[in-house]
């Protein structure tokens, strides 16, 4: 290539497109994160070890003690491990969009943000990147879960798992953009801890991810609404459950209602999206800062 | 004219022609659209040779500082400094940890916003277009900054990428890159597997590879080994003579700075002295006697009765300016009674300019203190995955 190098025609006008640039990084921002995440087989295996302690060990410990139980749950029909899978799902789906997101802090952490800070691109380029990135790896895991549901006894048919496709990525990229928002003010990995104890966990349990969001007491009622991840999750349970032939009303029953209403997947899903945009906006508006 | 000769002696070989260097064609294009902006041109070694003193000589100014200041809350890092570097050259920017190097650094890289004060580079305001600015200049950073689980090629076509380079000159551009820095060979290797010294070389391959106008270098060659640290002048010299680049680097090394066109001297966020080198060196006058003595404060007493000159007492020995030493040490001996142990003459060097400038020497156990930290920090980076 020597002598070709020398004397081939390379000309590149450098006058820095910005607009065209942010895509080009958007692109490898989000290229680089699934990279990084085929490359990490480790975390992959250790990644479903949790969700599957919850599904078999944690389900399977409580469904037997539930058994013969009176309250919203009993009457449905519904293994208490059937119920808790799209749950679990929404929990891969949680824990892997905030830690995808919180590279961000080990990247700075480990100096390689600078790289990204420095480049003449639009530092929006770098927060849609990194919610892109965290949300495909968590949509990836999150798939991965639905191989186990036969394990726990829910039937899914083909079109129930195109269906929850799209769902699983909606909650990957509103939970993505949460961490991304979070990460993007973090200095230090210590942060980090607070981040897992305070917000992650909570937002797992109010979920409704381990049981039903309704008859709780008024002041939990009104976390769990608050909680993003109700939304989501939701929604993966009436199509994961209703593909799997679960009547309706015990759906509805089992299912988030706000105010009295039973809402409707699209009403979530808009929600989710809005919450996510709205996360987004502020990660975008934490990466322009300059000190 | 002293430029263009230093430029020439710093030529030092031809270069082989297989490290396949990239034309960059706009890059002429720009040269005769243009004849005032600044020739930047990579051409083989035969031009080169006659194109150095174009180089060197174009005087614009790539980096204009005036009135710089940066505050921290109370602290005042960057207090009121004015700079300007030319096309072509290599611009030392010296002074020990905390003189306010990397903080100036920073302003110019569009990471930190200026206190008071302006600062143009490539003649584009920093505070107010940091986009252009962004894509015009490539930065190696005082801690390194790559992905250890990408390979150095992915970490090059990251870049490349994130800069917009076209995809007909990507390749060729990260191919000639690895083979100017020696890691052709391991293109294909996790940078976790790299040492420092390769990761820095790394650094310094895709910091100039998306055809930069500056260079931006913030201590490149701390806790490096003293051949990887050479080697890395190299490449520098090289970058400058075929790129025609401008680089701009900090170091605390004062013997490094030698190898600069010129040097800004910066201790407590001011600069005390800039000039070249020989220009520096020649403030303190003629030779460096060092007399190792039993007795420094007798020492000094005597130096200063027999001579009239005024010497500096440092750790059981002292030192004096003499215009020939030569001529000096025979009336030293003969002319004094001073017990002396042992006495040295040399050229002046740029520490003791440091030294007659600010009164302190470069704090360099300080610096030895923040080495090691770094290395330990290299270290645990490189035992975590």
């Amino acid at each position: 290539m020597t002598e070709h190098a020398l004397t081939a025609p390379v000309a590149t006008p450098r006058h820095v497109d910005i607009r065209g640039a942010s895509l080009r990084a958007v692109y490898i921002i989000w290229y680089r994160d699934v990279l990084r995440f085929t490359r990490d087989r480790m975390r992959l295996v250790v990644s479903f070890a949790q969700p599957l302690l919850y599904l078999l060990i944690f389900g399977t410990g409580l469904s037997s003690s539930l058994r013969g139980a009176t309250g919203a749950f009993s009457a449905s029909g519904l293994q208490y491990q059937q119920f808790i899978f799209p749950g679990v799902i929404g929990m891969t789906v949680l824990f892997t969009s905030i830690f995808g997101s919180m590279s961000i802090v080990w990247d700075r952490e480990f100096g390689f943000l600078k790289e990204v800070l420095v480049a003449p691109i639009n530092r929006a380029a770098v927060a849609v990147g990194k919610t892109l990135g965290g949300a495909t790896q968590a949509t990836f895991q999150g798939i991965i879960m639905l191989a186990f549901a036969p394990l726990v006894g829910v039937k899914l048919s083909f079109v129930g798992v195109l269906e929850l496709l799209p769902l699983i990525f909606v909650l990957a990229f509103a939970l993505s953009a949460l961490g991304v928002a979070l990460a993007a003010r973090m200095r230090s990995l210590q942060g980090f801890q607070v981040v897992m104890n305070f917000l992650m966990m909570p937002i797992f349990f109010l979920s409704g991810a381990l049981f039903p969001l309704s008859g709780l007491p008024a002041w939990m009622t009104a976390l769990t609404r608050i909680d993003p991840a109700s939304y989501g999750i939701d929604p993966l349970r009436r199509v994961a459950l209703g593909s799997g032939g679960a009547p309706a009303s015990v759906l509805d029953r089992l299912g988030l209602s706000v105010f009295g209403q039973t809402l409707a997947i699209w009403t979530e899903e808009a929600l989710l999206i809005g919450f996510g945009l709205a996360m987004l906006g502020v990660a975008i508006r934490s990466f322009r800062h300059r000190d | 004219m002293a430029e263009v000769r230093r430029a020439r002696r710093d030529v030092s070989c031809e270069p082989p022609p297989e490290l396949g260097y990239v034309v960059p064609r706009w890059r002429w294009a720009a040269r005769q659209r243009a004849p005032d902006e600044r020739s930047s041109v990579a051409v083989p070694c035969r031009s080169t040779r006659l194109l150095v003193g174009t180089i060197a000589s174009v005087s614009e100014p790539v980096i204009e500082v005036v009135g710089l200041v940066k505050r921290y809350g109370q602290i005042e890092a960057v207090r009121g400094i004015d700079l300007d570097v030319r096309g072509g050259e290599i611009f030392g920017f010296l002074g020990p940890n905390g003189a306010g190097k990397s903080t100036t650094i920073s302003i110019l890289c569009t990471l930190l916003l200026p206190t008071a004060g302006t600062a143009r580079v490539a003649g584009i305001d920093v505070e107010a277009d940091p986009g252009s600015v962004r894509g015009r200049i490539g930065i190696v950073f005082q801690d390194p900054s790559l992905d250890d689980q990408l390979t150095a090629r992915e970490n090059l076509e990251f870049h490349a990428f994130l800069y917009g380079l076209a995809r007909a000159v990507r390749r060729q551009r990260i191919d000639a890159a690895l083979a100017m820095v020696e890691l052709s060979d391991r293109a294909s290797s996790p940078v976790s597997t790299f040492s420092g010294g390769m990761r820095r070389r790394l650094e310094i391959a895709r910091g100039m590879l998306h055809f930069p106008r500056v260079l931006f270098l913030d201590e490149p060659t701390l806790g490096l080994d003293p051949q990887t640290r050479s080697r890395i002048w190299e490449y520098l010299h090289e970058l400058r003579e075929r790129e025609g680049l401008t680089i701009f680097m900090t170091t605390h090394y004062m013997d490094e700075a030698e190898f600069c066109d010129r040097i800004a001297i910066i201790d407590k966020g001011r600069i005390v002295a800039r000039g070249t080198p020989t220009e520096l060196k020649a403030m303190v006058g003629g030779d460096v006697v060092t007399v190792t003595s039993a007795d420094p404060q007798l020492a000094a007493i005597e130096v200063r009765r027999a001579f009239g000159l005024e010497p500096v007492i440092d750790d059981g020995t002292i030192r004096v300016e003499v215009q020939d030493s030569a001529a000096f040490m025979p009336r030293l001996f003969g002319e004094t009674s001073i017990p002396i142990s042992a006495v040295a003459a040399r050229r002046p060097s740029l520490d003791d300019v440091f030294l007659k400038l600010t009164g302190h020497a470069i704090r360099d156990e300080a610096a030895g203190q923040v080495d090691a930290l770094r290395k330990f920090g290299a270290a645990w980076r490189g035992r975590r995955r």
